[in-house]
């Protein structure tokens, strides 16, 4: 007879734990909200200085695999008196239990009340979190409000891409970070710890203003934001005398010294991806006008060879992954790509281990690489991103793909023996008509077309996935209108016509789109204001949740609470979204740096509306774009030269070290 | 670790009746496929290391041909039901027990079944405590201890307790939290004996 377990759940003296068991077994899913997964960590609580809960805001399958979360925890952890908790967003089946029993938001590591933490930091890769922003805050019974705070409540910390305007949710979070997370969360921890071991002098409003102070964590309550009669912003000015009228991105140089995640965590509910994710660098200087990340992640920090083979064979034999990523914003684009694929998919020959890439260069070396980490048989999908239709738009965008690329390049994977291949697309980008949008159908009927010739079979497909695009922040298209939803609704609709006009070819293709309607709704959040905030709130006490999931995501719900909240400001939800700004106009991000020189943005804005191109940096001289002298930085690639070694086959029995503390 | 063969190659593990979601278990089997021999002891402590808190392996041993699934003929199982009164359960266990066959419905993933929950059932036997063990709630708890042999389709806890309401409509107030206690091969006297007993004895260890 088998004795009875020997290590229960420890004991932990603030655990919701007791009050939630009972609720699991009556919702959806309930091992989401377990924890204790591989390459998770529970420390003790009274010997840490300064304890972190660090939210994904979205559902655990959705946030488990954040790579930015997963850094941050590691990093904080690895600090002997630091403390860092992961929560997740919960469904609204639990958190209808949740209020009935109040039970409140938790960390899933060990089930500690949220508002216990001293920070509380939130990642948004997307404003459509901003809700279950809201959820979790109530949830955990901090006042919604920033103002209504007090010594109680930890600071709730946003950060993320979406971070670079979080004015939208200026009124709900006490600040923001702007950039890489892996030196600001520890320079926080320094800032706070100092002012509890002082004995917290000055209460909250003390210790935000010593964050302020760094002038890279932004801290809204301490900026007054006038507005001139007809509804833009005059100015945003500090309303005292000791924070930094500008607040700055923060960069991390020399990825070499941050190899994280280095004990990834190994998700118990099946997840988005479940994979070893490793950046092979940050940033990107294609200078794709619409992409957000390109802009305010620069310059480019590669990661060397030599560091992305070792983090690849200790962070799979931590984790037992099968599947590696290699990740960026262009992966392609690495100075040792070639090597560094050829290396690893020797060194994994044989084994189950498949490599991916996710691959949207648009040219025979990408299959190249395709076909290196094929050799163990298994071909990952290609996914090749032209963005626009036409030759004309791709120039507005500085897509610099030509249409006898792609279909060469298309080609080449079908004769390699890809039978499948995928081609992304934007639609509702500025200056766009039905024709650009047309021309997606004549490239995909001549990919098939082409396809079919070369290889002398029909058993070729392509998919069509069109998302829709949204104007981001410190971009070049920040100042460009957005179109109708009904008009993309509408371009869509000609174009799944136009596809199917030639129905040999037709059936060859798949049709993926978006509706026109949460894009611009994710357009009225990503370029908002302080005044949008109202409508996030009105939205989420009308019920709005997880507005990422097209199945709970409510258009009708947005508009309403547009139309009964903006009139007040003199503002509408066209305001924000479908007007084009002028040169002079006050941005709400304006005050806040991504070393990005705002006449340079308007220069290149300016390029785009005349279908003038921009080369890269990193191969061309420096265009000037602000960033590497704003920010004390330079681009950092290689090539080093070096080389990946064959791997000593390791046989026996693996313990992962340190897997539970 | 070993991997079948093939496009998309799966590790080799085969769980021998699993218990429900939402059960507590402390004797769960398993059989796990290995491309070299290893010692056991040194194996049940690497996959200990590599699963949560909570999950832990308590012993593993090689296998000496046969199917694990074989030697797991009954499982014993405690099911705790916190405000539920001793004379309401005390009837509700006789009225089941006299019975001959009490069919109960479950959905399964072929759909809708009905199978009785009776025959299964060795033996029932009720233990009363003033506090529920799980110290969740000081309220009286009645607590059933089941006995129920493995059959197809396989008669749970949960299908016991639908019986229980079939027969005396016992609708217990909150959830009951179920534990399994042990599983494996059936003595002659009705007792469960450990089914890796036959791998400890006289089997070659590690492939020493």
């Amino acid at each position: 007879m088998s004795a009875l377990s020997t290590t229960p759940r420890s004991a932990v003296a603030n655990s919701v734990w007791p009050r939630l068991e009972p609720l699991l077994p009556q919702i959806a899913k309930p091992i989401q909200y377990v924890g204790g997964e591989l390459g998770a960590v529970v420390k003790d609580w009274d010997t840490a200085a300064v304890r972190w809960a660090l939210m994904y805001p979205d559902a655990y399958e959705v946030g488990l695999p954040n790579q930015g979360v997963q850094i941050l925890y590691e990093v904080l952890n690895e600090q002997p008196d630091v403390l860092a908790e992961r929560t997740y967003a919960v469904w609204p089946d639990l958190e209808r239990l949740m209020r009935a029993h109040q039970v409140p938001q938790f960390t899933i590591d060990a089930h500690r009340p949220v508002r216990d933490f001293d920070v509380f930091g939130v990642s948004f890769a997307t404003e459509l979190g901003y809700t279950n922003l809201l959820t979790a805050i109530d949830l955990a019974g901090i006042p919604l409000l920033a103002a209504d705070r007090g010594d109680a409540d930890p600071v709730v910390v946003a950060g993320g891409h979406a971070a670079f305007n979080p004015e939208p949710i200026a009124a709900f979070v006490d600040a923001a970070v702007l950039g890489d997370g892996e030196e600001a969360v520890l320079e926080i921890t320094t800032i706070v710890r100092e002012w509890k071991a002082e004995g917290s002098p000055g209460g909250r409003d003390e210790l935000l203003l010593r964050l302020a102070r760094t002038e890279s964590v932004y801290v809204p309550r301490f900026y007054d934001v006038d507005y001139l009669p007809d509804g833009r912003i005059q100015r945003v000015v500090p309303n005292r005398p000791d924070v930094p009228f500008r607040v700055h991105k923060r960069t991390t140089m020399d990825l070499d010294a941050w190899p994280y995640p280095k004990k990834p965590l190994v998700p118990l509910a099946e997840t988005v991806h479940e994979r070893y994710a490793v950046e092979i660098f940050r940033g990107c200087t294609r200078g794709c006008r619409f992409c957000q990340a390109g802009m305010i992640t620069r310059p480019v920090r590669e990661r060397s060879i030599t560091t992305v083979g070792q983090m690849v064979r200790e962070g799979l034999e931590f984790s037992g992954f099968h599947e590696v990523g290699l990740l960026s914003l262009s992966s392609a684009d690495h100075s040792e790509i070639g090597d560094m694929c050829s290396g690893l998919a020797q060194q994994y020959e044989g084994t189950n281990v498949s490599l991916s890439l996710p691959s949207t260069r648009v040219d025979a070396f990408n299959i190249d690489l395709a076909q290196e980490l094929a050799r163990n048989g298994r071909r990952t999908g290609l996914t090749f991103a032209p963005e626009g239709g036409s030759e004309r738009i791709r120039k507005v965008i500085n897509k610099m793909v030509s249409k006898d690329d792609l279909i060469r390049t298309v080609v080449t994977a079908y004769t390699n023996g890809w039978r499948q291949v995928k081609l992304y697309f934007m639609c509702g980008l500025p200056t766009e008509t039905d024709e650009d949008v047309l021309e997606i159908a004549e490239m995909a009927h001549e990919v098939i077309r082409a396809g079919r010739a070369a290889t002398g079979s029909r058993d070729i497909r392509c998919t069509v996935s069109i998302g829709g695009f949204v104007p981001k922040p410190h971009t070049p298209f920040q100042w460009a209108g957005m179109a109708r939803p009904e008009v993309i609704d509408n371009r869509l609709r000609l174009l799944k016509q136009a596809v199917n006009a030639d129905r040999s070819l037709g059936r060859a293709i798949g049709f993926r789109y978006h509706d026109g309607e949460p894009s611009l709704i994710e357009g009225l959040l990503s370029r908002g204001d302080r005044r949008v905030s109202a409508v996030i709130r009105r939205v989420w006490e009308n019920g709005g949740r997880f507005d990422g999931w097209s199945e709970h995501f409510s258009y009708q719900r947005w508009v309403e609470a547009a139309a009964e909240v903006l009139p007040d400001f003199g503002v509408d939800l066209d305001w924000y979204t479908t007007r084009e700004r002028d040169e002079l106009e006050v941005l709400p991000w304006d005050h806040l740096d991504s070393g990005l020189d705002k006449d340079w943005l308007w220069q290149d804005w300016q390029d785009a509306l005349g279908e003038y191109e921009q080369d890269d940096c990193r191969w061309t001289p420096c265009f000037d774009c602000g960033v590497c002298p704003a920010m004390d930085t330079e681009i950092q690639i290689g090539p080093t030269g070096r080389k990946l070694l064959p791997l000593t086959p390791v046989n026996g029995l693996r313990v992962p070290s340190n897997a539970q503390q | 670790m070993a991997y079948s063969q093939g496009f998309t190659p799966h590790p080799k593990i085969s769980y021998a009746s699993a218990a429900p979601t939402g059960v507590a278990s402390e004797a769960e089997y398993l059989e796990i496929g290995l491309r070299e021999s290893v010692d056991p002891a040194a194996l049940r402590a690497a996959l200990d290391a590599a699963l949560s808190p909570g999950l832990d392996v308590l012993d593993a041993v090689v296998a000496t041909g046969g199917s694990l699934v074989d030697r797991i003929e009954a499982a014993h199982w405690r099911i705790e039901l916190p405000g539920v009164g001793p004379e309401v359960l005390r009837a509700a266990v006789a009225a089941f027990t006299a019975a001959d066959e009490v069919f109960v419905e479950r959905m399964t993933k072929q759909g809708r079944r009905t199978f009785d929950a009776r025959a299964a059932v060795i033996d029932v036997n009720m233990i009363m405590s003033d506090e529920a063990p799980s110290e969740a709630v000081a309220v009286p708890c009645a607590i059933l201890e089941l006995v129920v042999r493995q059959v197809t389709p396989a008669v749970r806890p949960d299908d016991v307790l639908s019986g229980l309401r079939v027969v005396a409509d016992l609708e217990p107030p909150v959830s009951p939290r179920v534990t399994r206690l042990a599983q494996g091969t059936l003595t002659a006297q009705g007792a469960i004996a450990d089914p890796l007993d036959t791998g400890r004895d006289g089997a070659v260890i590690g492939g020493r």
